[in-house]
């Protein structure tokens, strides 16, 4: 048992930080801190800079462009890059549509796609959820059906995150009614800009548009789109979902979270002292904190496992849960630290690019608006009760 | 031992809840929260014709109820619309300070508020006070003719609608003091107050208000020099009872809103309901509204209690709403699913207004600590 990075984890640590300081621009990192919501042009920008350097697509194999690093060194990555408040790799083409191709496109998908996701020529966008279909993946009614070339798709997508940046969307189409609700669903990609497809935003309970409904009307789509076999996409789908899975813990957001947290706790005061020195706030801090220890070396060990060779299973359910709740209690104390500031609704003054001051303190404006949003994750992704259903399955064998 | 409503109790129950159903529609509550005034002049009307704003004032102040379960009462209804109207602010607050400390001239103002034709707010939190309520900086500097005052109020609720602020200032003491606080009736146009108004979260209005040299006559000042606090604090007392009792009503309604989801909405090919995991946990949403609602009746039959009494009663409800609040919405969001997520939903709204009453009158940590010294330590 050796709880120390090796020299050469070490050294790669030293390397990528080396990189953050030299290249992770202020202006990112300052609305990365604020809470303002980033741009399509702030993502484009991060993503070119890190495909720069090679380091777009930390999972993906040399061969497909990729840096193809192991476990360790992709936890050592994303920690450094979330402790630094870099804005996160919109996942939808790299983690999640780049694996699916690699292991189950054609060649000519392969070869034409693959690049255009790290130049950043596409962005996609996750046509998973139907309304109704929620976590019941398997219940998609969106259809799909063959004529000549083309496929005809009917239906509607819903909580597609980013899809009003995204010109491209990867679908669970049902192409067959025929046994299982499993069998018979397909695996598609889709222009957005083939006629037929309107984009609606959906505005969430903290006033950002940040997820939109998707509605097919006989959209043609060639059958050149195609993923693989017909009827065999819920194979892929769910090797899409095991690829989404990483890095679920959220061990970096959450320490970001925390400092976040104990800064403000620093400023604030509360009976002419600062906040942080109050016992019983104080303590609310260290619980969580103590939590978050225990969680990163639980994740350490998944991800040590899975560096050797080990697929993660339902660890990676447990990891969800637990790390869903320590940074919803995180986002909960920050709200609780900002006091009556927690109150002005200031969704202008977290648009970037906004003059408006916010009310308050600066650290105050996105308090509530962040905690209202990450109420999403112990819902997205896989609910955490599907989450517990997959434990007690997997593990528990009730 | 008796937990019944009075025969006008009820009959005040029954009337506002069918006049809120009725008038009070999702559509209309879009429509005030999108105004600045952050009420419908129509629906603030008709709750005047009802009495429900006399209803949370005393007799001899001109109304005709004013005690703890009418306040309660009242204010469960308004949270079971989540309706957003500052009727905490104009009448508990600023009404209730006047009826205490008010002379008879500063009195007439309530008999128009009682009518529904007047809004006041209480400019007492400042920017690094919390929720300390002694905690006051803003200065009155006696002068000839009066007073000047300087300083600055933070989150006054229903500032940008009301035609008179009711200011605290020191005239006296150190920082933290009790003593030493008084009050002033300020009207909103007065030379040197400045409003920046903005809209909260879960509905409303309200403005950080700077007051550089305001000059005040000596009939602005709301009873005695210095003598402010006992009153405010028990203002503050039956405010803090009306939005615990506010809460109530929006918990109520998000567990209805829960209750019928688990019943209708399918998935893996049945009602979610027939689930045990969520069963159990709608189960213990209900057992802690249970809980909130003998908080409340705790609350309201101790209101006006001498101060001692009062406030461990204060402390012991707002705290336990606080953690029921976050419980009911949380659990109700998560059991929604996305759907719970989204702002065109009903339940947004009251899960919004509902997070956002623990930020007033003390949260639930605050109310901790005040539990600790007043009767564990």
């Amino acid at each position: 048992m050796d709880l120390n990075y090796t020299e050469a984890e070490i050294a790669f640590r030293d390397e990528v930080r080396a990189f953050i300081k030299a290249k992770l621009p202020d202006h990112l990192v300052d609305q990365s801190k604020l809470g303002t919501s980033l741009t399509k042009a702030d993502y484009e920008e991060w993503h070119a800079i890190l495909n720069a350097q090679g380091w777009l697509a930390p999972n993906w194999p040399k061969e497909f462009g990729g840096a193809a690093w192991n476990a360790v060194e992709r936890h050592i990555f994303e920690d450094e890059m979330t402790k630094a408040n870099a804005p996160r790799v919109v996942p939808f083409g790299l983690s999640m549509l780049g694996p699916v191709l690699q292991a189950f496109g054609s060649k000519e998908q392969q070869d034409y796609y693959l690049p255009r996701i790290l130049n950043g020529d596409d962005w996609w966008c996750q046509g998973y959820s139907e309304p109704g279909a929620g976590s019941d993946l398997a219940s998609v009614r969106t259809s799909a059906v063959r004529d000549g070339d083309h496929y005809i798709v009917n239906g509607q997508k819903t909580w597609t995150t980013l899809g009003q940046y995204a010109n491209k969307i990867f679908c669970l189409v049902r192409t067959s009614k025929e046994g299982k609700p499993q069998q018979g669903i397909s695996f598609l990609l889709i222009d957005m800009d083939t006629p037929g497809i309107e984009v609606r935003p959906i505005v969430l309970i903290d006033g950002t548009p940040e997820v939109n409904e998707v509605f097919f009307d006989n959209v043609k789509v060639p059958v050149e789109n195609l993923v693989g076999e017909e009827n065999k996409g819920w194979t892929y789908a769910k090797y899409l979902l095991t690829h989404e899975r990483t890095n679920i813990a959220g061990v970096g957001f959450a320490n970001a979270g925390l400092q976040n947290l104990k800064r403000i706790a620093r400023l604030e005061q509360s009976g002419g002292r600062p906040l942080i020195e109050n016992p019983h706030f104080a303590a609310r801090i260290a619980r969580v904190e103590m939590d978050l220890m225990a969680m990163s070396t639980t994740n350490l060990r998944v991800v040590s496992q899975a560096a050797a060779g080990q697929a993660p299973g339902a660890e990676s359910s447990m990891l969800k849960i637990k790390g869903t709740i320590i940074r919803q209690e995180i986002n909960a104390l920050t709200r609780n630290a900002v006091g009556p500031y927690a109150m002005p609704f200031a969704s202008e003054a977290l648009d970037e690019g906004s003059n408006e001051e916010p009310v308050g303190p600066d650290y105050a404006a996105p308090a509530t608006a962040q905690y209202l949003n990450n109420r999403k994750l112990s819902i997205f992704g896989g609910s955490n009760e599907i989450q517990r259903g997959i434990i007690t399955k997997a593990i528990l064998e009730l | 031992m008796n937990f019944d409503l009075t025969d006008e109790r009820q009959m005040l129950q029954d009337g506002l809840r069918r006049y809120l159903a009725d008038a009070y529609t999702a559509e209309a509550r879009k429509k005030i929260e999108d105004d600045e005034a952050a009420f419908s002049p129509d629906i603030w009307t008709g709750l005047a014709e009802m009495g429900v704003i006399g209803a949370l004032f005393r007799e001899e102040d001109g109304g005709f109820a004013g005690e703890g379960f009418d306040i309660a009462l009242v204010f469960e209804e308004l949270g079971r619309i989540g309706a957003v109207d500052p009727l905490i602010d104009t009448a508990v607050l600023g009404g209730g300070l006047i009826a205490v400390l008010g002379t008879d001239a500063q009195k007439d103002v309530i008999e128009t508020v009682i009518a529904g034709g007047a809004h006041l707010a209480v400019a007492h939190g400042e920017p690094s006070s919390r929720f300390d309520m002694p905690r006051v900086e803003t200065t009155a500097t006696k002068g000839a003719d009066g007073y000047t005052l300087n300083g600055r109020k933070a989150i006054v609720v229903n500032a940008p609608s009301a035609e008179n602020l009711i200011v605290s200032a020191r005239t006296s003491g150190d920082i933290a003091d009790t003593d030493g606080i008084s009050l002033f009736i300020i009207p909103a146009d007065t030379d040197g107050m400045t409003l920046r108004s903005y809209p909260i979260v879960g509905g409303g209005h309200a403005a950080e208000v700077t007051l550089s040299d305001v000059s005040v006559p000596n009939e602005a000042m709301l009873g005695a020099e210095g003598a402010a606090y006992d009153a405010i604090s028990a203002m503050n007392a039956r405010a803090t009872l009306a939005i615990c009792a506010e809460a109530l009503g929006l918990m109520e309604s998000i567990k209805t809103l829960t209750n019928d989801y688990l019943k209708t909405r399918k998935q893996f090919g049945v009602p979610i309901g027939k689930f045990q995991a969520l069963q159990h946990r709608l189960a213990d949403v209900l057992i802690e509204i249970e809980q909130a609602r003998s908080a409340v009746i705790n609350l309201a039959g101790h209101v006006d209690a001498e101060p001692s009494v009062r406030d461990v009663h204060v402390s012991a409800t707002k705290n336990l709403i606080g953690l029921a609040a976050r419980l009911v919405v949380e659990e109700g969001i998560q059991m929604h699913g996305g759907i719970g997520m989204t702002n065109e939903y009903e339940l947004g709204h009251l899960a919004k207004r509902l997070t956002m009453i623990d930020h007033r009158f003390g949260d639930t940590d605050y109310h901790m600590e005040q539990f600790i010294k007043l009767a564990v330590a």
